[in-house]
């Protein structure tokens, strides 16, 4: 298959900058690359193949980051047996809200608001909240062990990064491929003609839900682990919604790479503005702004989208089809 | 609990808190209802209202009220030509992208404030400033109360626009049926512009009421975002009275919750009323169906 | 407008710096450091009043000749962004560490220190904590964390047994109090201290109010003040917030014995009182301040408000947290880590304008630090506690 070829070859170059780089910008900028588009991707499962879109993904980003600080302060879990609890846990905020919401029908921008309201609640419940440590937020003690999930060098996490935004590719390309996949990329469509064709658009939307909350779980347990601190902002604030959405929209929603390409576009965009006229700050977010619009405007159907359109584009003079 | 002489002055509170969440609300609701945009601008676009209140008192003397017909006449300026210029050229009619470009252009509007007005925050000081009212046994704020009085106002007059005015029908009509005001010979593109401009017009006023009772700093829009945009859902998308009573149950659960839960914890009850009417009543209380 | 001039000239300073670097023998090369805050997103004000309490202490050293021991080596400031956010703080260490920066200085906020000092930590980068008064980020055993200033235990202590104090001098007038803190990691972690050590002393904790950031109206709060009647207010909470709560409290008449603060985020900022000095008259506050009888510290303030911009804490501490790092790679007499670590570690830096006396540094945390108490009085901030400090009587309680 065409997509498990470009797969394998992304996780081979990224595995090999990893393990051959010894610079700790390059190895964290990858670190973070890697990040983003894992939560780009968890979006991009109800977002662009579901047409779902969620304002408030941070909603199963923090129940993931909770999780995992939790179970590991509390009931002394070791953090690797802890990820899948998070991710378990954030699979089933998925699964609740996504029966909630979608038994009621909510689509387009209600669903999206709701999403919003979720994550704010949860939010002001985690500063109250008795096991969350409130505002103090919760901090994992500093122990470096790749048995403690803490890594001495951005190396071990970028690794880590890298298998779990693997796995987000296997399940997007899955998703592109096989029965449920169209199904749901029916009912993104066309729900009411989804369903006259005996499609039930609540189970496949809510498998959608509890899937891309799950993959946003983990990007938050990820979270906890490279930074040993979560508070309720951090956890469920509306940044973390938005740079997920960002991501997956900039780089082309409904696409197997177009997470990637966004997540990793939007990064090194950060990246080289953030001290670009260090001593005039703002500057920096003026120009993250203004491209941002500018690639709306230039890039409508994002940056994957982007490559489609200049491969129509060459097939249409004629020239070799290069598939 | 709570005596009267506690519940009554926080109901009131409550209702003046919440005209000021209304005006922020009116002009969202517009945006919403004829553009059907989640305008992510909106709260970046109240900062630089109030940035133009502040200035025009601190650098000519003007009283924040009498300023406000040039801010509702600036703001409408900008947004028309926010939105004829940019909104619309860049998100090609696309949902996804209009979410995108009202994000980015929130960032922009932002930073520019950070930079041209530095991260200090800024008040200003009038002789009513510290003014109270007396409402039984409640001591009311002179500006908040001016506040209630000016979101009335505001209402009235879009109510006045909208149902009034050609424009207003024009409005109405690329709201519901935009293909159909096109064959009509309605210029869609104007009438989205006008409502836009409106839109951020009402913040113009918005900001005239409220800069007395509060501040400026780059980041104070998005403190008022999220519960403008649960105003109108509670209030129903494109609903005028809705926002405005919207604003006021808002602003008394936001009090009385405060009251019985905490100022933390009772800022949760404002969101589940939010989910309660997306999942039992999504058109709010006074939406049109659909 | 003043910032924006002055971010120009130092990055200037910065670029020239960079863009010229020592020629051959004739100038010992330049000792690199590290100036990290969060000077975009909402912490921008603190973040950008924190760099340039830095960079004046970096053009002062450097004005002066330089590290004497050093042969009269320059320190060139690197400046980062942590744009508010622990993760964009990380990153900027990361390139800090790769730029060969002798050692860092930041990043003003709790949350973002936590994860810059560990990953200084990873490459033995000495990391001087300019701010951040949470007392985990210098007890997580990390050798390479030093902060100069104190952490909101210690404030949190001596704020109560001077709470005492003042009342036993006063008679006793005050027994309740109403605890008013900000929801996030500095305002809770002070109002849970606070909780605890009062009743100890004899007063009664009436109503902890945990308030959002932001906070929109205050009304409500201050309603309750109104009927619980607190003899005492302690505000724990940041600017907008504490401007916000005391204009109200003025506006609806509500006048308790003593509004007195810990950290408060403006009682003791010439801004606050300057523009509001009706509301600011009276508060006490707890908090990081200068030594108000050296010289020094007012001959800066003088340089610093010409430049049009307020005395704040934030410029104070940075300043002589600089001047701490300076005169450990002064006595380290090299750029390299290590060396520096074991001179900030051993250091007994007592040339500042600080009330800390001789700087004594256990795991990390200079023990000598201590806030000063102060109140507003007559439109001015005036320190009333501890008596080799005072400048006037303080007046407990508050006159109504």
């Amino acid at each position: 298959m065409k997509d498990m070829g470009t797969i394998a070859v992304f996780v081979i170059v990224v595995a090999a900058v990893a393990l051959l780089s010894s610079s700790g910008v390059t190895l964290n900028f990858l670190m973070m690359a890697l990040y983003a588009m894992l939560m780009a991707q968890a979006w991009n499962l109800l977002g662009g193949f579901g047409g779902q879109f969620s304002f408030g993904h941070a909603l199963f980003f923090g129940s993931g980051a909770y999780v995992q600080a939790i179970a590991q302060l509390n009931g002394g879990i070791n953090p690797w047996l802890a990820l899948p609890l998070a991710v378990g846990a954030a699979a089933v905020v998925g699964a609740a809200i996504g029966a909630l919401a979608f038994r009621y029908g909510l689509k387009g921008s209600y669903f999206a608001l709701i999403t919003l309201a979720f994550a704010e609640v949860f939010r002001i419940l985690a500063l109250s909240a008795p096991f969350t440590g409130g505002g103090v937020g919760l901090m994992l003690p500093l122990r470096r062990a790749a048995s403690n999930l803490q890594f001495d060098s951005p190396r071990g996490y970028v690794l880590l990064a890298l298998a779990l935004v693997t796995l987000g590719l296997l399940v997007t390309a899955w998703l592109r491929r096989s029965r449920f996949g169209a199904r749901l990329q029916a009912v993104r469509d066309n729900e009411d003609a989804a369903q006259a064709l005996g499609i039930d658009p609540f189970r496949i939307k809510l498998v959608a839900c509890v899937l891309s909350g799950a993959f946003m779980g983990a990007a938050g347990a990820f979270y906890v682990q490279v930074f040993q601190y979560i508070d309720p902002g951090i956890a469920f604030g509306p940044t973390t919604s938005i740079e997920a959405l960002l991501g997956a929209i900039v780089g082309g929603m409904g696409t197997l790479w177009g997470p990637v390409l966004g997540a990793l576009a939007l990064q090194a965009l950060s990246e080289l503005t953030r001290n670009l006229f260090g001593a005039l700050p703002g500057i920096n977010m003026v120009i993250y702004g203004a491209v941002l619009v500018l690639i709306v405007m230039f890039m409508p159907r994002g940056i994957a989208g982007l490559g489609l359109s200049v491969r129509t584009a060459w097939k249409r003079r004629g020239g070799n089809d290069h598939g | 609990m709570y005596s009267f002489d506690i519940l009554f002055p926080s109901l009131l509170n409550g209702l003046t808190t919440g005209a000021v969440y209304a005006l922020v609300a009116l002009g969202l609701t517009l945006i919403y209802g004829v553009l059907h945009i989640i305008n992510f601008a909106h709260g970046a676009a109240l900062m630089l209202a109030m940035y133009g209140v502040y200035l025009l008192r601190s650098r000519l003397g003007w009283d924040p009220y009498l300023s406000l017909p040039v801010m509702v006449a600036a703001m409408f300026a900008f947004g028309y030509a926010l939105q004829r210029l940019i909104i619309n050229r860049a998100s090609h009619g696309k949902d996804e992208n209009i979410l995108l470009v009202t994000l980015g252009l929130a960032i922009v509007m932002e930073n520019l404030a950070l930079l041209t007005f530095s991260a200090d925050t800024r008040s200003i000081d009038t002789a009513y400033t510290l003014s109270t009212v007396a409402i039984g046994p409640a001591m009311i704020a002179l500006p908040k109360l001016i506040a209630f009085g000016g979101a009335l106002a505001v209402a009235a007059v879009l109510l006045w626009v909208v149902r009034g005015t050609q424009l207003g029908r024009a409005i109405r009509a690329v709201a519901q049926e935009k293909q159909g005001a096109k064959l009509m010979g309605i210029d869609v593109e104007h009438a989205y512009a006008m409502s836009y401009g409106i839109g951020l017009a009402c913040l113009g006023a918005a900001a005239s009421f409220l800069l007395p009772a509060y501040y400026v700093n780059p980041q104070v829009g998005s403190g008022f975002v999220l519960v403008a945009f649960t105003i109108v859902v509670l209030g129903g998308m494109g609903s005028f009275s809705g926002a405005l009573i919207g604003g006021f149950l808002i602003g008394v659960v936001e009090s009385i919750g405060g009251l019985f839960l905490g100022d933390s914890l009772g800022q949760v009850g404002i969101y589940l009323i939010f989910i309660a009417v997306l999942l039992f009543r999504p058109r709010g209380l006074f939406g049109d169906r659909g | 407008m003043s910032n924006r001039r002055t971010f120009i000239q130092h990055s200037a300073a910065a670029a020239g710096a960079l863009a010229f670097p020592s020629i051959g023998g004739a100038q010992p090369a330049a000792v690199k450091v590290g100036v990290l805050h969060p000077v975009t997103g909402a912490l921008a004000f603190s973040g950008q009043q924190c760099r340039e309490g830095a960079m004046l202490a970096i053009d002062d050293i450097n004005k002066a000749g330089g590290i004497k021991a050093m042969g009269g080596a320059r320190i060139e400031p690197l400046l980062g962004d942590a744009q508010s956010q622990p993760a964009a703080g990380a990153a900027e260490i990361e390139k800090m560490n790769e730029a060969g920066v002798a050692a860092v200085l930041g990043a003003y906020a709790s949350a973002i220190c936590l994860a810059t000092t560990q990953v200084a930590a990873k490459y033995g980068l000495p990391h001087v904590v300019d701010v951040g008064v949470a007392d985990q980020i210098v007890q997580r055993g990390l050798k390479n964390t030093f902060r100069f200033g104190p952490g909101y235990g210690v404030c949190a202590q001596i704020a109560v047994i001077n709470l005492h104090v003042l009342n036993k001098a006063a008679g006793n007038p005050a027994k309740t109090v109403m605890i008013i803190h900000e929801e996030s990691l500095f305002g809770t972690g002070t109002a849970n201290l606070l909780a605890r050590e009062l009743p100890g002393y004899g007063f009664e904790v009436r109503e902890i109010v945990k308030h959002a950031n932001p906070t929109r109206d205050f009304n409500n709060i201050v309603l309750r003040m109104k009927a619980l009647q607190p003899d005492i207010v302690i505000p724990a909470n940041y600017y907008n917030e504490y401007a916000l709560l005391v204009r109200t409290m003025r506006q609806q008449k509500v006048t308790p014995k003593a509004i007195y603060s810990v950290l408060g985020g403006a009682a003791s900022s010439f801004k606050f009182v300057k523009e509001f000095p009706d509301s600011a008259e009276g508060i006490i506050d707890c908090n990081h301040w200068f030594n108000p009888k050296d010289a020094r510290a007012l001959a800066l303030r003088k340089r610093v408000e010409a430049k049009g911009l307020f005395f704040t804490y934030e410029i104070f501490n940075t300043y002589t947290a600089m001047m701490f790092l300076a005169d450990a790679i002064g006595r380290a007499r090299s750029a390299d880590r290590a060396a520096i670590t074991a001179a900030l570690a051993g250091s007994s830096f007592s040339d500042h304008f600080m009330p800390y006396g001789p700087t004594k540094m256990l795991d990390g945390q200079n023990t000598g630090a201590q806030p000063l108490m102060t109140q507003v009085q007559r439109g001015d901030i005036k320190v009333i506690v501890p008596r080799e400090y005072r400048q006037v009587e303080p007046q407990f309680p508050m006159k109504a």
